[in-house]
Parts: structure tokens; C-alpha cells; sequence
């Protein structure tokens, strides 16, 4: 097989690191605060190694949108295995307002671009939570998609794709070229072993504008406020469940 | 004019040498930091959550020691064509700082593998030795030991009673080694015996064992106060015969091939006490936000912060000192010095910041609950092994006198 499989990995906060609000209530403090691979983005590279290993895909090219810092994370796909890396320089007040509409038509045009196969991504960014990148990108380049991965097979030159939904497991076959996104029991993401993280020094990481890729990054959101989630208050024990009633609809939940 | 240039060239290559140098101790080169964090990651994910019960159990971690080894962990130093990482000291350094802050005990285990074992047969070792005694050695499958103090002889190396003697195409070893790390669970052991009496230091020799073997055996299993997941014991040799073919090194050269083992040996083992002096730090800063008393967190009282500050200090001093005999070694510069300087800094931070670490945790520090108190037992022992404090100051001393040498 001569896949090659484009996998996309956001720089984000640490998911052990406490969040705190910025002063101003436009966003959180990122400055001098740990930052790491969104871990749904470590499965999707993790995915895609396993992949090559077994010989399905041929390349693995990792993507990331950002500044300078977001070279990192795509050094660390490679140490987990990709080949190569393509740094997407998005910077200042863009990448403050960078998000899934911006980065899908980034990832459409680099699939056309570098003639990918399959696009794995997270099924979501720990930081924003939007779940909407990979269903974007799919939409734009009109691929079929398998969203919330726990299991990812070849078949015959298709792909099957178990989903975890509400209601349990469904399984789909689509074709190829597709577009993947990696829920958590997908796989457990390996360490990148020492001789790995010397060889991803020698890899390359290619360096493209949003403009080059014919994409316009502008937000047509505007983040009003943000602020830290209510403060969870105490509650009030009752004594018999009509009590319980009363006090459901006094508060008009009932 | 060809003397100007050469001179100027070699200014040059010092100058960038050593501005590569400093640079490195300000920020670290990023294959290093990406090393380091790797490491981070597993020890605090891997190693951090099972410490407590290793400890414990009395437990070899042996699922984390094959992990350890397909990363490469285990022979950091080793070339990648005798299935080692391929990494410089200074990357071994960091891995076992990192690890250690997670478990001391599996920072022992990774620091004899790479620095005792593996050091010294990749050093003295001919072709065939290398190819026979390293490579199942780098995966995490087997661990070596190292066998040099005995009952009777700990900082006086040189005193060495276990005796080797030709019969044949064989050597037979007889005597006891004591206090030897990882032997209960090693699958080989550089043992060093004396082959000349009268050449007293000079007559002894290393030789290369492998475990089990007939007139090899251990002794029980030592019942100490820290680092208990890695096994101690003594090991006995009894008419114990080897092939001509396992002596490691010439004849009589066993002392200088220990000596020079055991200073690099002293960097994995200053490692594994900033690993802990840190370790000790984290939990002693986290607290003092947390704990409140006189109606505010004690990270607000100048006691505590004057604590936090030594402790930190002890070990960033500490540390720097271990990377810079790392990067001397690395250059192939003398490192002896530094070296010694780096252990007895590293393993006196550890026992000072571990002891004030229960301090600042008061009765909290005193139980199980908290890892405090194993960080206060595992630290001691690092003024003790791989040359004690009051040796590696004759180390120092003796090198200082060299360099003012009327």
C-alpha cells in the first residue's frame, strides 16, 4: 500500500496543569504554562504508526498550526514515527483566533496538496473541546468520515471504522481517501524511545503560510468573555421525597 | 603565520566549544529536552503512581524495566549497532535524574545497568566481549551487576580477598562480594578478583560472569531502609570457573578499570540523588501551598520559604555540577574532580532537602501517607555507594593538590 496519511497535532495546555483565567477575561493564561500534544492527537500519530508498521502506509506527514513553539509537538510526532513534519505558521492575533473552520480548510488544502490518503486526527482539542476539525474537513474536501475511532481496520481498500456513539459500538465501512478522528480507546499512545528522538532530528519539518495554501485564517467569531465555571455552592439535604418535589419545583427544574 | 592561524583556529574551536558548552548549561539542546521529557512523562505516569508498593513489596520492577529497555533507557551509552540508544552522558544523566524523581529504586537499577555494568565492558571490553555480554543487556530483559566491595573491603578497593587463580583453560574465583545492587535479579556481574597477591592493587583483575553459573551463588536478600524495589545481597563464589576468554581488560588491570568505572558510575548516582532531592522539593512546594495554618497557606511563612530556597539551591547547584563533569566526560576531558564533586553535592542535597522536606510536612512527613518519608529513606544511601562522601573528598582533595603541585 502507498498511503500516505496526513495527521494533525495541536499544541495545547498540559491536561495536568491547573487553568487560570486571564485579568482581563479574554482568554487563559498560556504564558510560561506547560504545553503538550493534545493527547487525542497523540492516539491519531500513534494510529498512524501502527499503521506503517504493519505496512498499510507508505508516509506519515505531521501537520500543526502555529508559532514557532508548535515545532515542538510536530517533533514529537516525529519521535513517535511520522516521517515528516509541516509546520503551518499561524502567529499572534490569528492564532489567538485560529480554530476548527481555519485548520480544516488548512488540512483540505494540504490533503490536496500532498496527495494524502487519509487524514487521522483527535476527535477533539482538550483546550476548546470543539469536535468539529475532522467533520470539517471531510465536509470540505467531500471524503467519507469515521469520527470517535475506537478501532481502525483495512479492508480490501476500505476502511473499518468502529465508532463509539451514545448508544454503544456502530460499525461503518467507507472509502478511501477518508478522514479519521481518534477517540480515546483507539489505542494507548507509546513512549518515544531515545533512539527515535535522535532520528526526528533529522527529519524534516517543512515551513508554509496559510496564504500559500490559498486559506484565509481571519475568525468570524468574536470571544466576548471568559470566565471560570460557577462556583459549585452547597446543597440542602431534605427529609422526605415529597420535600424533594416541593424543592424541585420551587426552583421550576420541574 | 601558519602558527597565527592555527592558533586563531583553535581559539575559535574553544571559544565555540565552549560557548556550546555554557549554552548547554543555560538551556539544554532540544534532542536533550525532548529526552528529558520523554522520561519525565513515563517516571511521573509509569513509575511515581507504583513507587509507594515497590517499596513496599520489596519489588524489582521488571514490566518497567522492559519498558525502559525498549526505549532505549537501559543502554543509553551504548552504540545503536550493539542495540543501545546511542546517547551521550549527559542524556544518561538527565534520564536517571528523571526517573529517579519518579522511583529511586529504578534509577539504581538503570544507573548500574548502564554506568557499572555496561560501562566498563564497552570500555575494556574486546569485540567478541561486546557482542557476547551487551547486547541482550540493552533491551530491559537482562540486568548486569557489579562485584568489587567485599565484607571486608568497601572504600579500600584495593584490599581486595576474592582470588582468581589459572587452572588450565579456566579461571576459578573464589570469595565474597557484598552490597552488590541488582544481583538477585542481574543475568551477569563484572566481579573483580585478585590474580597477583603481591602486586597487592595492581594484581587484581576483572572477569566477566555470568548468572546463574555453577559456584556462583546469593546471598539473602539485604533488608535496607531505601531503594528496596532494587535487591541487595552478597555474592558468593565457590571454586566458580570461567573460560580464559571472560577476563575483561589485562591482567591486573581490575583496579584501574574500577576506578575509572566508578567515576562515571558516581554522575548515575548523582543523578539518582537529584532525582529524589527533587522529588522530595515537589512534594515539600506543593504542600506549603496547600497546608494552611496561622489562617494562611505555610508557603506565606518565611520559615517555609527560607527551606524551600536552601532546598532548591542545594539542588540546582547540585545539578549543575553533575551536568558539567556530564559534558566534560562527554568531550573526553578529565572529569575525575568534577565527577566527585557532582556525587557528594548531589547526595548531601538529597539527604538535606529530603530531611527538610518532612520538616515542612511536619507529622505528615513522618507517615506512608506521603512520600516524604521515602524520599528521606531512599536519599541516604547515596552518600554511601559508588564511593562514599569521605571518599570522594580524598577524590577532590587529591586533584586539587595535583593542580597546585609545587
Amino acid at each position: 500500500m502507498s498511503a500516505r496519511v496526513l495527521v494533525g497535532v495541536k499544541r495545547v495546555i498540559d491536561y495536568a496543569v491547573k487553568i487560570r483565567v486571564k485579568p482581563d477575561h479574554t482568554g487563559v493564561v498560556t504564558d510560561g504554562v506547560k504545553h503538550s500534544m493534545n493527547p487525542f492527537c497523540e492516539i491519531a500519530v500513534e494510529e498512524a504508526v501502527r499503521l506503517k508498521e504493519k505496512k498499510l502506509v507508505k508516509e506519515i506527514v505531521a501537520v500543526s498550526c502555529g508559532p514557532q513553539q508548535v515545532q515542538e509537538t510536530i517533533r514529537t510526532a516525529l519521535a513517535m514515527g511520522a516521517d515528516r513534519g509541516i509546520h503551518v505558521e499561524v502567529s499572534g492575533k490569528d492564532y489567538e483566533t485560529l480554530g476548527p473552520l481555519q485548520v480544516s480548510k488548512i488540512m483540505a488544502a494540504l490533503a490536496k496538496k500532498e496527495e494524502a490518503d487519509l487524514i487521522i486526527l483527535g476527535k477533539q482539542a482538550i483546550d476548546d473541546d470543539c469536535n468539529q476539525t475532522g467533520q470539517m474537513t471531510a465536509a470540505l474536501l467531500d471524503w467519507p468520515q469515521g469520527t470517535f475511532a475506537s478501532e481502525l481496520t483495512l479492508e480490501g481498500g476500505k476502511l473499518k471504522v468502529v465508532r463509539e456513539v451514545d448508544g454503544g459500538l456502530e460499525t461503518i465501512m467507507i472509502n478511501m481517501p477518508a478522514v479519521v478522528t481518534a477517540d480515546l480507546r483507539l489505542n494507548t499512545p507509546r513512549y518515544a524511545t531515545l533512539p527515535n528522538i535522535m532520528k526526528a532530528k533529522k527529519k524534516k519539518i517543512a515551513n508554509v503560510k496559510p496564504a500559500d495554501l490559498g486559506v484565509d485564517v481571519t475568525s468570524r467569531l468574536e470571544v466576548l468573555n471568559v470566565d471560570e465555571p460557577a462556583q459549585r455552592l452547597a446543597g440542602v439535604k431534605v427529609e422526605t421525597v415529597e420535600d424533594l418535589v416541593g424543592k424541585l419545583k420551587e426552583s421550576g427544574r420541574i | 603565520m601558519a602558527a597565527l592561524f592555527k592558533a586563531r583556529r583553535a581559539l575559535g574551536l574553544a571559544v565555540g566549544h565552549g560557548v556550546r558548552c555554557l549554552a548547554q548549561l543555560a538551556e539544554l539542546p532540544e534532542l536533550h529536552q525532548m529526552m528529558r521529557q520523554t522520561c519525565r512523562d513515563y517516571a511521573q505516569k509509569e513509575l511515581a503512581p507504583i513507587a509507594a508498593q515497590l517499596d513496599k513489596d520489596h519489588m524489582f520492577p521488571a514490566k518497567q524495566v522492559q519498558e525502559l529497555g525498549a526505549m532505549g533507557v537501559m543502554a543509553v551509552e551504548v552504540p545503536e549497532s550493539l542495540g543501545g540508544a546511542g546517547m551521550d552522558y549527559l542524556a544518561y544523566c538527565l534520564a536517571v535524574e528523571e526517573l529517579s524523581r519518579g522511583c529511586a529504586s529504578t534509577g539504581v537499577i538503570v544507573s548500574v545497568n548502564n554506568s557499572l555494568y555496561l560501562g566498563p565492558i564497552l570500555k575494556f571490553g574486546t569485540e567478541e566481549q561486546k557482542k557476547q555480554w551487551i547486547p541482550p543487556f540493552t533491551t530491559g530483559e537482562k540486568v548486569g551487576c557489579f562485584a568489587l566491595s567485599e565484607p571486608g573491603n568497601g572504600s579500600d578497593a584495593g584490599a581486595a580477598s576474592t582470588l582468581a587463580r589459572q587452572e588450565g583453560d579456566e579461571w576459578i574465583l573464589n570469595g565474597t562480594k557484598a552490597w552488590i545492587t541488582n544481583c538477585w535479579d542481574a543475568s551477569a556481574t563484572v566481579v573483580f578478583a585478585t590474580t597477583d597477591k603481591s602486586l597487592k592493587h595492581k594484581g587484581i583483575s576483572a572477569f566477566l560472569v555470568p548468572m546463574p553459573h555453577p559456584g556462583l551463588s546469593l546471598g539473602k536478600k539485604e533488608d535496607k531502609l531505601g531503594i528496596r524495589a532494587s535487591s541487595t545481597a552478597n555474592i558468593i563464589l565457590e571454586d566458580c570457573r570461567v573460560p580464559l576468554g571472560n577476563m575483561l581488560g589485562e591482567r591486573g588491570m581490575g583496579f584501574k578499570i574500577a576506578m575509572q568505572t566508578l567515576d562515571s558510575g558516581r554522575l548515575g548516582i548523582a543523578a539518582q540523588a537529584l532525582g529524589i532531592a527533587q522529588a522530595a522539593l515537589d512534594c515539600a512546594a506543593d504542600y506549603a501551598h496547600k497546608r494552611t495554618a496561622f489562617g494562611a497557606p505555610i508557603g506565606k511563612l518565611q520559615a517555609i520559604q527560607f527551606k524551600l530556597a536552601d532546598m532548591a539551591l542545594a539542588t540546582e547547584s547540585a545539578r549543575l555540577l553533575t551536568w558539567k563533569a556530564a559534558m566534560l566526560r562527554d568531550a573526553k576531558k578529565p572529569f575525575t574532580k568534577e565527577a566527585a564533586m557532582a556525587k557528594l553535592a548531589a547526595s548531601e542535597a538529597a539527604t538535606f532537602v529530603s530531611h527538610q522536606a518532612i520538616q515542612v510536612l511536619g507529622g505528615m512527613g513522618y507517615v506512608t501517607d506521603m512520600p516524604a518519608e521515602r524520599h528521606y529513606r531512599d536519599a541516604r544511601i547515596t552518600e554511601i555507594y559508588e564511593g562514599t562522601s569521605e571518599i570522594q573528598r580524598l577524590v577532590i582533595a587529591n586533584s586539587i593538590l595535583k593542580e597546585y603541585q609545587q
